[in-house]
């Protein structure tokens, strides 16, 4: 097994423990923050690839979030029975990507099954980021942190005054998502395990993408971006086009840790889009270390973990605030650096390495 | 397709790069001034001139880094100009920089490797997966990657971290990047600035032999001593303005030439 | 629409463009002087507005005024001493999310000291419905005030950069920091009082517009994106311009109500921020070879 994989191994093997441990000293509340952590911390390790690995700021990567998770709520909640004469809701319905519900008062409703949400919802991410990214790809330093933030602003503003999007209370009563027959993400008490399970096997599943992805050759074509952007642009590397992919690639992430998440909590507000939870992103990416996945993920899980059980209180946003403005005047590579770990994993491979074997 | 100037050029003798009356004004200052010159295949093509010819702006309108205000770039039979520095790479022109632009954060052999990117095709879904075919192809990189590491007598630093090389190793390095896109036509931007004498021969011993395996190279440089030793021809610039094109013999005899880098009373 | 209305759209127009050009003269003296943009800019302007309410209960309208401006004015200095000062050749990133935590830190204490509650100082002269009227037109003399005391601040900074020799100093050190060091002038100073300037110029807008528009602890955020709007319409460094230009967002934000609900008026100027970004990011009356000439 490549040694590139070992700490994915280890992670897999914690996340066990942990739960098991919350079993056994009747802990088993914690199971909903860390579930919620696990989603959270898809965002994290996606904008840790754009930002550390491209080079790239995003000050609105919670609109993306938002997106995912209200594209999915709406879709799944809305009932089409008014419109039910419509033949495309016919085709959709035969297609089994409109469903039959029970409402709240008996009655019957017709939404989108979960999966067609999901799609779409990611679908509506990808569209929205191609477009978004193109010209804003194109900015530089302040210019493009202020479009970023200018962004996540723009979705703010959308859902908390859409009625649709149920304005400030943001949608509820979101039905669960049934991913296949006995595997449900939903916050019902009966599936608490099953459902920490699905929120951390998407975890290890996104850090085996990313992995393999920074050890690719569109990995090292981002680093070379991030490091010399006309060197790279003079080495073939068609610069443009690979930020605009890991922008987009970094957006789908935050949208499925926003479809999963809505689905857990049955419901999503606002707030999730705020600038506050953008700028909370890109502390925890700063603070392990910009081109860290692991440290990145680290830092999210402690931080978002703390935050959710309420041990920041009043003062959570400025936890953030603090973390940042610290880090960036005083360790602005991050504090868990990649060379610490880059250190730590060449001891550990260079007694097992060969002649042609790679980490 | 044979081009070019008549003469000694040689029964067989192919223009790989022919430039036609390229402009670049900045604001007030015309950097590069109706510059028309021709590269033949297979030669050693030197760029010199005082500070501020113009001669890095004439690389950076050659490699695609600045589009030019008017006139055309002809290479290997493509117009070039206005085209961005990938597509131009993609055409068969590499470079090096003035400045080393080495990757920071990578080491002397992944940045040899992105110098293959256009020579593999692993995008990022297949990247993300880690198909079996990416593997092969990112052991066959790799493997080309440390054999321009030999040819350049650095293969020792393969892994060490690029920025901590020596000066003289970094230059090498950032010319196998360059070497790494099988070139066609390699721009070397001041090979041998920063380097002493041995070193400077070295690099001249090294472009020849660059030369001899059939890559075309433009070279801007100040060392005289490498340029008058390995140069076929040279063109000389002097305020955007190409007052030479001939080979180094003659150049050193023109007394335009001496004019300008020594003043009025030597010509 | 009647004149009424239309006046009404209008004068909205224009006080709220003066607040953002006020905002964005902030951000530029900030930039000229050090080329950061100072993403806690519109802290001040709330700063000013709170403080001054807060002193106002033991102390007469002027002196809290005045009183708030020089305090925002110190902890201007103080972010530069604290923060900005000691960093060597920062990276612009760096930068851009030390000025953001800044914000985030100002805000939450703001928060803690203050709470969520909206307050606004009284109106200067008269009461909210006061009214001056010119034919069918009706202005709050509210109004006058905030058109009038940022005319007078911008007067004042003009002939402050221009004749002044302090003020002469900055411009050196903007044009050309090294240069201006040789010549005595104590760069870190002037970095130092650009922070001042900014700080008071913003709190005094944030005292003068606080009866009309309330301020409350997250005011900050929604000006400084607007106030960056503004700069960068205008050309980011040029003041003059962001005269000109904040009007014209106020008065396009203030009409847009009439085309779309007001809950998404917001959007409408962070799509012009954006669109000015893609389109003509040095501006309207920026130069484009200039602006790619400045470093980011």
């Amino acid at each position: 097994m490549r040694s590139r994989y070992a700490p994915i191994l280890f992670f897999s093997a914690v996340v066990i423990a942990v739960q098991l441990l919350t079993f056994t000293t009747d802990r088993q509340q914690y199971l909903t923050q860390l579930t919620m952590t696990g989603y959270y911390s898809l965002v994290i390790v996606g904008l840790c690839m754009l930002m550390g690995y491209a080079g790239q700021i995003s000050l609105g990567h919670a609109g993306f979030f938002a997106i995912g998770g209200y594209v999915s709520a709406f879709l799944t909640t809305y009932d089409l029975m008014q419109h039910k004469a419509n033949p495309l809701i016919g085709l959709f319905s035969r297609a089994g990507l409109i469903v039959t519900v029970q409402d709240l008062y008996g009655g019957d409703a017709l939404v989108f099954h979960p999966w067609a949400a999901c799609i779409a919802a990611i679908l509506v991410t990808v569209l929205i980021s191609y477009v978004i990214g193109g010209p804003v790809l194109k900015l530089k330093g302040h210019y493009l942190a202020m479009a970023t933030l200018g962004f996540g602003t723009i979705v703010y503003k959308i859902v908390i005054g859409t009625s649709f999007f149920g304005a400030a209370d943001g949608l509820s009563d979101i039905p669960g998502f049934k991913l296949l027959p006995g595997l449900e993400v939903s916050g019902k008490t009966p599936v608490r395990i099953q459902n920490y399970y699905i929120s951390w096997g998407m975890v290890a599943l996104a850090m085996l993408l990313l992995t393999n992805l920074i050890h690719s050759r569109a990995g090292k074509a981002l680093r070379a971006i991030h490091s010399a952007e006309d060197a790279a642009n003079a080495m073939g590397v068609n610069t443009g086009r690979y930020k605009l992919n890991i922008f987009v690639l970094s957006a789908v992430f935050a949208a499925v840790g926003g479809v999963f998440l809505t689905h857990y909590n049955g419901g999503i507000g606002p707030s999730e889009a705020s600038i506050m939870k953008s700028v909370r992103y890109v502390a925890i990416v700063a603070i392990g270390g910009m081109a860290n996945l692991w440290g990145a993920l680290s830092m999210g899980i402690i931080l978002n973990f703390f935050s959710l059980r309420g041990y920041f209180g009043s003062y959570d946003d400025a936890v953030f605030g603090v973390i940042l403005i610290l880090i960036m005047l005083f360790a602005p590579e991050g504090l868990l650096r990649r060379e610490v770990f880059q250190g730590a994993k060449k001891w550990l491979s260079g007694r097992r390495k060969t002649e042609g074997q790679k980490a | 397709m044979a081009l070019g100037p008549p003469e000694d050029r040689g029964p067989k003798s192919v223009t790989i790069l022919d430039v036609r009356n390229l402009n670049k004004r900045f604001g007030g200052l015309q950097a590069v001034g109706d510059v028309s010159f021709s590269v033949q295949q297979g030669s050693i093509k030197a760029l010199i001139g005082p500070n501020g010819a113009g001669k890095t702006t004439l690389f950076n309108l050659l490699s695609g880094v600045l589009p030019p205000d008017s006139g055309t770039i002809n290479f290997n039979s493509t117009e070039v100009q206005g085209m961005e520095p990938y597509q131009v790479a993609a055409k068969g022109m590499s470079r090096t920089f003035q400045h080393i632009r080495l990757f920071t954060h990578m080491t002397a052999l992944e940045n040899i490797m992105i110098g293959r990117h256009m020579h593999s095709r692993a995008g990022f879904f297949a990247g993300m997966l880690s198909l079996p075919w990416t593997r092969k192809e990112e052991r066959s990189v790799r493997e080309r990657a440390l054999d321009i590491m030999s040819f350049l007598g650095i293969a020792d630093f393969a892994d060490t971290e690029a920025t901590s090389l020596a000066y003289g190793q970094q230059r090498a390095l950032e010319l196998g990047r360059a070497l790494a896109c099988e070139p066609k036509l390699l721009l070397l931007d001041e090979p041998a600035a920063g380097l002493n004498m041995r070193e400077t021969a070295e690099m001249a011993k090294m472009i020849s032999r660059i030369r001899d395996t059939g890559i075309t190279v433009l070279l801007v440089e100040h060392d005289m001593s490498l340029v008058m030793n390995i140069s076929d021809e040279i063109v000389v610039l002097s305020y955007g303005q190409k007052i030479a094109d001939d080979k180094p013999l003659a150049i050193q005899k023109n007394p335009e030439v001496i004019k300008v880098y020594l003043g009025e009373e030597h010509a | 629409m009647n004149i009424e209305l239309l006046s009404q759209y209008l004068v909205a127009g224009i006080t709220y463009g003066t607040i953002y050009a006020i905002v964005a003269i902030g951000f530029n003296i900030i930039y000229n002087a050090t080329g950061i943009i100072n993403f806690a800019q519109g802290e001040f302007v709330m700063l000013g507005g709170m403080i001054a309410v807060s002193l106002h209960s033991f102390m007469p309208l002027p002196a809290a005024i005045l009183a708030a401006v020089l305090v925002a004015m110190i902890i201007g200095a103080l972010i530069e001493i604290i923060f900005i000062r000691w960093l060597v050749s920062p990276s612009v990133l760096r930068m851009i999310i030390i000025t953001i935590g800044i914000s985030i830190f100002i805000r939450e204490a703001a928060l803690h000291v203050w709470g969520e509650a909206v307050r606004a100082l009284p109106y200067f002269t008269g009461t909210e419905v006061t009214v001056i009227s010119v034919g069918d037109v009706h202005i709050s003399p509210q109004v006058l005030w905030v058109t009038g005391i940022s005319a007078l601040m911008v007067i004042i900074l003009t002939f402050f950069f221009n004749y002044t020799l302090l003020g002469r100093q900055m411009r050196a050190c903007s044009a050309n920091r090294d240069a201006a060091r040789l010549c005595g002038i104590s760069a870190k100073n002037m970095v130092t009082l650009s922070f001042v300037l900014s700080a008071g110029i913003g709190a005094l807008a944030g005292c003068v517009v606080s009866p009309i528009t309330y301020v409350q602890y997250d005011s900050g955020t929604g000006l400084a994106i607007k106030g960056f709007t503004v700069a960068i319409l205008g050309g980011l460094g040029n003041s003059t311009a962001a005269i000109a230009a904040g009007l014209i967002l106020g008065i396009l934000e203030s009409f847009s109500v009439w085309v779309m609900p007001a809950a998404f008026k917001d959007v409408v100027s962070i799509s012009i921020l954006l669109l000015i970004l893609f389109v003509r990011p040095s501006g309207i009356f920026g130069s484009v070879e200039a602006s790619r000439l400045k470093e980011f």
